[in-house]
């Protein structure tokens, strides 16, 4: 039985080393299949999660950019956040409150949060009150300050969410100058005669 | 299963010590449970693969309209998305003002093996320099979802298309879809 105890305890050492738990997203998407093999970036990388009642979420693998991107969104909107609510904040994947109601969202606990996720409105991002823009702006600006790198923009939809808001979104990010996307899909096989 | 044994409540100074009487080996069962119970957690919790991704890259904003490209008619095709997981397309140019162009005709496909992939293969190999212009039917209420924009991308990926954009649709293609009763 040694040598079988001896795998199991290789086994559970390198699982324990290897995992990283996934932070509970606030809203579970679905992305579509395709055949491209790309992998997502190990870091900085901005996630805007679009799900299928047009709703968007914002998130940043940083929790030091997002923090510096949240101050910056309060120092444009107003709004001044306790060290408790940041603290909260950093722990938080992503983020669909506009930023007026983000306080007392961040007042909640993470159980009366999830509670809340089906029924939250999304960050708005029609051209009036356009605060996804001045998210994502925030963190790439606040990426280059302080770890002196570009941000990779992941969109994140789900197979059902309308093309229209996906390509209201591309259109807002493109008038912001960003013209480089990452889809994430899942990866489904490879047709084999797509060669010939 | 596991049982720790305990001494009874008189195991004063007066028992003899027992320890060379005890067997070196030990149970192991209680740990080899352990073990498994936690590689089947982390095994299941893991999250191995970082999730894949489509590249897109989007041409810079073009402000004035002479800088944009004219695509040759006889180069052009048009992919519309359309609801219900069906795809239009047409070859040439629509433009219902300019008399010397014809009007195309729509045909209808989907996104099988069969479908538009293989249209997609053979006007390539006739016309080595497609250019695909790739739009949504939007309307009200129908409208294509975001796994066919994912799926016809994918598509010029695997039939290796060169020169391809997403065009957000005209008037004239939503009247030439009405005209000719796809929907």
């Amino acid at each position: 039985m040694t040598p079988m105890v001896d795998l199991a305890f290789l086994l559970v050492t390198f699982f324990m080393l290897t995992t990283q738990f996934r932070p509970e997203d606030a809203v579970v998407v679905d992305p579509p299949s395709s055949t491209s093999d790309l992998k997502n970036p190990d870091s900085d990388v901005l996630t805007l999660t679009i799900d299928d009642k047009k709703r968007v979420f914002f998130g940043f693998d940083k929790a030091a950019v997002k923090e510096e991107a949240l101050k910056s969104m309060g120092n444009k909107y107003g709004v001044s956040f306790t060290k408790a609510q940041l603290a909260q904040f950093r722990n938080i994947n992503s983020i669909g409150v506009p930023i007026k109601q983000l306080g007392s969202y961040l007042n909640k606990t993470t159980e009366e949060r999830k509670e809340l996720n089906a029924g939250l409105p999304g960050i708005p991002y029609d051209s009036l009150n356009n605060q996804m823009i001045d998210w994502v702006q925030g963190a790439r600006q606040a990426n280059l300050n302080l770890f002196s790198k570009q941000s990779f923009i992941s969109i994140k939809g789900d197979g059902a969410a309308d093309v229209q808001t996906v390509q209201k979104i591309i259109a807002e990010l493109q008038k912001a100058k960003i013209n480089r996307f990452n889809l994430v899909t899942s990866l489904e096989g490879k047709p084999t005669e797509a060669a010939q | 299963m596991a049982e720790i044994q305990q001494k009874g409540g008189d195991s004063g100074k007066g028992g003899k010590k027992r320890a060379k009487k005890m067997s070196t080996k030990i149970d192991m069962t209680p740990m080899v449970d352990l073990a498994f119970l936690l590689l089947t957690f982390f095994m299941l919790t893991t999250t191995f693969a970082k999730p894949n991704v489509l590249q897109l890259q989007m041409p810079a904003k073009v402000q004035d309209d002479t800088e944009k490209t004219k695509i040759k008619e006889s180069e052009a095709m048009t992919v519309i998305l359309a609801p219900d997981d069906k795809v239009f397309y047409y070859f040439g140019l629509n433009s219902p003002k300019d008399p010397s162009v014809a009007v195309p005709k729509i045909e209808v496909t989907d996104f099988s093996a069969n479908g538009i992939r293989k249209v997609l293969l053979v006007r390539k190999q006739q016309v080595p320099k497609l250019t695909i212009l790739i739009k949504t039917y939007i309307d009200d209420e129908k409208q294509a979802k975001y796994k066919d924009l994912v799926d016809i991308l994918d598509e010029m990926n695997i039939t290796d298309q060169k020169r391809y954009a997403l065009v957000e649709i005209g008037k004239d293609d939503i009247d030439l879809i009405k005209k000719q009763n796809l929907l």
